[in-house]
């Protein structure tokens, strides 16, 4: 789950990470009344889980109330790469002397957290690595023994940062490392991390993702997540249970088995279809199940045919078959649907489909036969 | 020979009192893997169809001689059920469940570096080596005793090669699932560099998918390591960066974790990558009847 920027910078006050005062603000008014109490000059910026938020235009300096409002209205309901703004945070406008880069990632080739500075802040990290690979200082952490004080040391000096907040930045290291660890988070990074005109060294960025499998013990992360933020098909499959991801094909796909669904979207695109979505109904067979996907599925209006790959292993092929004819009672389809099943009682399970000689169902016996019919059907 | 699990194993199931536990745990045992114990704390003394059931890992170790694990306990349990069976003695630990906190994985991980025990998974279909012993949720009448080992992160995707594979009469040694999760026990060069060893294993099949970097890493392994055939498959050439497909790992972040950047990573190394399912199981078989010539 990925957190909007205050969200991140609540979190980072709760562990002692600097960050400058600012205020949440969803209308112009409440814009307004928080630049008001926060003194100025005041930044207004977008809350959107995306880059470049700057360069649309949702990042506004104010100087007095007037226009802390002006760019609030100017702001809220814009569209920044697809996403539209609801939210605000008014910040107070920080004296910049210096912009570095943090960031603790989950590094899962070295299997340990890895903690990352550089003095050239400010850009994007893959511009930085690009342009200058030897200005980010890189270090591994035991997860066992945590982040010690030499580690914000050695950070600190191998980036080459003002000598004067060695000390601070490698403080800040360390309580950025105790969100990381403390909150489960699989990425912080702070970009930039800035030095104030009075030596203090203070996050003005925060993009902070937290674990979905430890939102059980997160309870406050969980709490923040935005439902208007997701997409609406995304949104009904996570609450039915089901994985679904939304692609911008017009075939779609859904299956058992996170790799399978993923091979067969791959193979409907060799076969030169384009997917609308991944779907991955999971071990379920029954019919509750198979309904949820279908509808979530065709909720899409580009869908012109779908592909329903089983592979019973465990799940079987028969009782996947029974489903399929009890969702198709439930709801109305309007586009063929290619079903190939194999595996455990694949021929009961094709043989009871048969049976029902349904016409909106065209039966394949294997995936690359699958993926022909459907792309033919699609048209 | 075949690789982790074979006749000389003796499971106990954590969890076994469960639904999942006892439904998979009971299915492994009719297949002939010798279940010996379950654990579940607060039920020992009681037992499920004859499968004495312990509170304790170590309990079960004491009385039963077990020395491998399968583990069957809900995700926010889990970390803590793996370091008991460790702490136990035992030697390999199979986790099949799924949503375990990823730092919980990270510590365990790092907890378990260099004791010398091997864990496979987490969120894993299990290891199955055919006539020998089964212990997971690998549907096993799939599967005959042959020559190739496989090795996958995927479940489904799997049984759809091993399948494949059996129609065309190839056998297996082993199959491992290595799990779909950012951290998991065991890599695929853990698991490959057990099949160079293993006297029954004559080519190796690998499944990758999107996200991370072990595939490219594998190939480096296979290339300076490995003198049996590997012949790979990748899914994921469709998925979008920075959606996450299902698996926590099968993320594109980035430039790397491409499936065509890993394709291109073994091909360079000569393993072949097919292109679907159906193409990787026929080279595996080609290569298996041009070396039974």
């Amino acid at each position: 789950m990925d957190l909007l920027e205050y969200q991140g910078k609540q979190i980072f006050a709760e562990h002692g990470v600097p960050v400058p005062e600012g205020k949440h603000a969803a209308t112009p008014e409440e814009a307004r009344a928080a630049a008001e109490s926060l003194g100025f000059p005041v930044v207004v910026k977008a809350q959107v889980q995306t880059g470049g938020r700057g360069k649309a235009g949702g990042i506004k300096i104010a100087a007095d109330a007037d226009e802390a409002e002006a760019h609030a209205k100017a702001i809220l309901g814009m569209e920044i790469r697809g996403l539209t703004v609801h939210e605000l945070w008014i910040e107070r406008a920080s004296e910049i002397a210096a912009e570095y880069y943090a960031a603790l990632v989950f590094d899962r080739g070295a299997k340990k957290p890895l903690v990352m500075l550089s003095s050239m802040g400010g850009m994007d990290v893959e511009e930085i690595a690009a342009k200058h690979p030897d200005a980010i200082a890189r270090l591994h952490i035991d997860p066992l023994v945590g982040f010690l004080p030499f580690h914000g040391r050695r950070l600190a000096f191998e980036s080459d940062i003002d000598s004067d907040v060695i000390r601070p930045t490698g403080d800040l290291l360390a309580r950025l490392y105790d969100v990381f660890a403390r909150r489960d988070s699989m990425l912080v990074e702070v970009n930039p991390l800035i030095v104030t005109d009075d030596r203090q060294v203070k996050a003005l960025d925060a993009k902070v993702s937290i674990d979905d499998n430890a939102l059980w013990r997160q309870p406050e992360v969980r709490d923040m997540r935005d439902l208007s933020a997701e997409d609406p098909q995304e949104r009904m499959a996570k609450e039915l249970g089901v994985t679904y991801v939304k692609l911008d094909g017009d075939i779609g796909i859904l299956g058992n088995g996170a790799g399978l669904v993923m091979s067969t979207l791959d193979v409907v695109a060799q076969a030169g279809g384009k997917p609308a979505n991944f779907l991955d109904v999971g071990g379920g067979a029954r019919a509750e199940e198979i309904v949820t996907a279908l509808e979530v599925l065709l909720s899409d209006p580009k869908v012109k045919a779908v592909l329903f790959n089983i592979f019973g292993g465990i799940t079987r092929c028969d009782e996947v078959a029974r489903g399929i004819l009890q969702a198709l009672d439930q709801i109305e389809v309007r586009v063929p649907i290619v079903v190939r099943l194999d595996g455990t009682n694949d021929e009961e399970g094709r043989g009871i489909l048969a049976e029902a000689n349904r016409s909106e169902l065209h039966p394949a016996e294997t995936m690359l036969q699958a993926a022909d019919m459907v792309v033919e059907m699609a048209g | 020979m075949a690789i982790l699990v074979d006749e000389s194993t003796k499971l106990v199931v954590q969890g076994l009192t469960g639904r999942e536990g006892s439904f998979h745990g009971l299915r492994n045992k009719e297949y002939g893997t010798d279940l010996v114990a379950g654990v579940t704390p607060g039920k020992g003394g009681q037992d499920v169809e004859g499968v004495p059931v312990f509170d304790t890992v170590r309990g079960a170790v004491d009385d039963t001689g077990a020395n491998t694990s399968m583990v069957f306990v809900p995700p926010p349990l889990a970390a803590d059920a793996i370091y008991e069976a460790a702490e136990a003695g035992i030697a390999t630990i199979i986790c099949i469940t799924e949503g375990i906190p990823a730092h919980d994985m990270l510590r365990l991980y790092n907890h378990l570096l260099g004791t010398g025990i091997r864990l496979i998974g987490p969120n894993c279909p299990g290891v199955l080596s055919p006539g020998k012993a089964n212990v997971g949720i690998i549907p096993a009448h799939f599967f005959s005793e042959g020559g190739v080992g496989l090795v996958s992160r995927s479940g489904t995707l799997t049984y759809q090669i091993g399948n494949e594979l059996a129609q065309l009469g190839v056998g297996n040694s082993t199959i491992v699932g290595i799990g779909g999760d950012p951290i998991v026990g065991s890599s695929f060069i853990d698991i490959i560099g057990q099949f160079e060893q293993d006297d029954q294993t004559e080519l190796v099949v690998m499944v990758g998918e999107i996200g991370g970097d072990e595939e490219e890493k594998t190939a480096d392994f296979i290339s300076e390591n490995v003198t049996k055939p590997v012949v790979a498959y990748i899914a994921g050439f469709t998925a979008p960066p920075g959606k996450r497909m299902g698996h926590a790992g099968a993320i594109i972040s980035g430039s790397s974790g491409t499936a065509q950047a890993k394709a291109d990573a073994l091909e360079a190394k000569g393993v072949p990558v097919g292109r679907n399912p159906t193409e990787v199981a026929q080279i595996a078989a080609e290569r298996m009847t041009a070396k039974a010539r």
